[in-house]
C-alpha cells in the first residue's frame, strides 16, 4: 500500500524532499552563498512540482504530430520556463548584493552580519 | 584563473558549433523543442565558455559592454513593439492575428511568435553573458 | 555530532514535510488524465493551438501568444533585474574612473 504509493507519486515525493533540502539550507547554513544555493534548490523543486502535474498517462510531448491523440499538458512547461528565467534573474540579483556585502562588511556570516 | 592549451583550442573549436546550435533552437522554437529562452541561453553560455577557457578580456572584445546593453534593449524593445504594433492595427494589445500581412491570420500568429521568440533569444544570450562577465569582472578586481 | 540550535529547524522541517507529504496524499495520482489541471484550459490550447496559429509546438504557442502579457511581464522582470546588476556592478566604476 505505502510502497504502491511511492511508487506512484515518485515524483512529488522527490519535489517535496528536495523543497525541505533547500529550507534547510536557507535556515541552517550561515553563509549567505549557501543561502543562495539553497533558494535555488527550493525553486527547482517547484519546477519539479509543476512539470509533474503536467504529466499525463500515456501523453506525447506537447508537439503537435499527426497520429498522436493524448499530449501533456502545454500550461506548466510554459509557466515553469517564466520561473526559470526569473529565478535566474533573481540568483544573479542576490549573489550581486552577496558581492556588496562582502565589501562592506568583509564577511559572509549571517550571524556575524546581524551583530553589525 | 588555470587554463592549458589544451581547453583554449577545445573551447576554440566547440564554441562556434554552440552558437549555432542556440541559434537553431531559437528559429526551430515554432516546430521543435527549444525556443527563445533555450536558445539564447546556449548563445550566452558559448561567450561563458570563451572567458572561462581564455579570460575575460577576450570575452569582452567579442561582445563589448556596448554591444550587450544594445543588445538586451533591443530584443525587449522588439517585444514591445510587437505588441504595439498590434494596437496601431487596430487590435488589443499583442493580439497578433491582427497585423495586415498578405497572409492567413493564422500564419501571421505564426510569424509574429517566430520574431517574439528572435526578440526573447536576442534579450536572453546578451543578458547571461552580461550578467556572467560582470559578476567576474567583480571577482577579478 | 548533533548540534542543540540544529533541532528546532530540523523539527520545523519535519513539520512541513509531514503536511506536504499528507497534501500529496489527497492529490489525483501522478499521471491521472483526468486531474483538475487537465480539464480547464489546457484542453483547448491542445486542440485548437494549431489551427489557430499554426505551430505545431503548444508550449511555444502558449507562451508567445496565448500568454504573450506573461511572457512580456517576465522579460520585464529580467531586463530589470540585469539593469541593477549593471547599475550597481558598472555604475560606480564608471563613476571612479571620471
Amino acid at each position: 500500500m505505502i510502497l504502491e504509493f511511492i511508487a506512484v507519486n515518485f515524483p512529488y515525493l522527490v519535489s517535496v524532499s528536495l523543497l525541505l533540502v533547500g529550507l534547510y539550507a536557507m535556515i541552517v547554513r550561515r553563509n549567505l552563498i549557501k543561502k543562495i544555493m539553497g533558494l535555488n534548490i527550493l525553486s527547482t523543486s517547484v519546477f519539479l512540482y509543476l512539470i509533474s502535474v503536467a504529466y499525463k498517462e500515456g501523453g506525447a510531448p506537447p508537439i503537435r504530430v499527426s497520429e498522436v491523440e493524448v499530449y501533456v499538458n502545454p500550461l506548466p512547461h510554459a509557466l515553469v520556463l517564466t520561473g526559470i528565467v526569473v529565478a535566474l534573474a533573481l540568483t544573479s540579483f542576490a549573489l550581486v548584493l552577496t558581492i556588496k556585502i562582502y565589501k562592506e562588511y568583509g564577511t559572509l556570516d549571517s550571524d556575524k552580519l546581524m551583530d553589525l | 584563473m588555470m587554463t592549458t592549451v589544451v581547453i583554449q583550442t577545445i573551447a576554440r573549436v566547440v564554441v562556434p558549433f554552440l552558437q549555432l546550435f542556440g541559434l537553431y533552437i531559437i528559429v526551430h522554437g515554432p516546430v521543435s523543442p527549444g525556443g527563445g529562452f533555450q536558445g539564447g541561453v546556449i548563445v550566452g553560455a558559448s561567450m561563458i565558455l570563451l572567458a572561462l577557457s581564455y579570460d575575460l578580456s577576450s570575452a569582452e572584445t567579442k561582445v563589448s559592454h556596448k554591444v550587450r546593453i544594445a543588445m538586451d534593449s533591443t530584443g525587449a524593445l522588439l517585444f514591445a513593439g510587437i505588441g504595439l504594433l498590434c494596437l496601431l492595427a487596430g487590435g488589443v494589445f499583442l493580439e497578433y492575428g491582427i497585423i495586415p500581412l498578405p497572409m492567413v491570420p493564422a500564419e501571421v500568429r505564426g510569424l509574429m511568435i517566430l520574431l517574439v521568440g528572435v526578440a526573447i533569444g536576442i534579450h536572453i544570450m546578451a543578458l547571461a553573458a552580461s550578467l556572467f562577465l560582470h559578476l567576474a569582472e567583480e571577482h577579478d578586481t | 555530532m548533533i548540534r542543540a540550535k540544529h533541532v528546532v529547524p530540523v523539527l520545523v522541517l519535519l513539520g512541513i514535510g509531514i503536511i506536504l507529504t499528507m497534501a500529496v496524499i489527497d492529490m489525483p495520482a501522478f499521471g491521472d488524465p483526468e486531474a483538475p489541471a487537465h480539464r480547464h484550459v489546457a484542453p483547448r490550447y491542445i486542440a485548437r493551438a494549431y489551427e489557430e496559429t499554426g505551430v505545431p509546438n503548444m508550449v511555444t504557442a502558449v507562451l508567445a501568444d496565448y500568454r504573450g502579457y506573461d511572457t512580456l511581464g517576465e522579460l520585464t522582470v529580467i531586463f530589470a533585474a540585469g539593469a541593477a546588476v549593471l547599475s550597481l556592478l558598472v555604475g560606480r566604476k564608471l563613476k571612479e574612473e571620471s
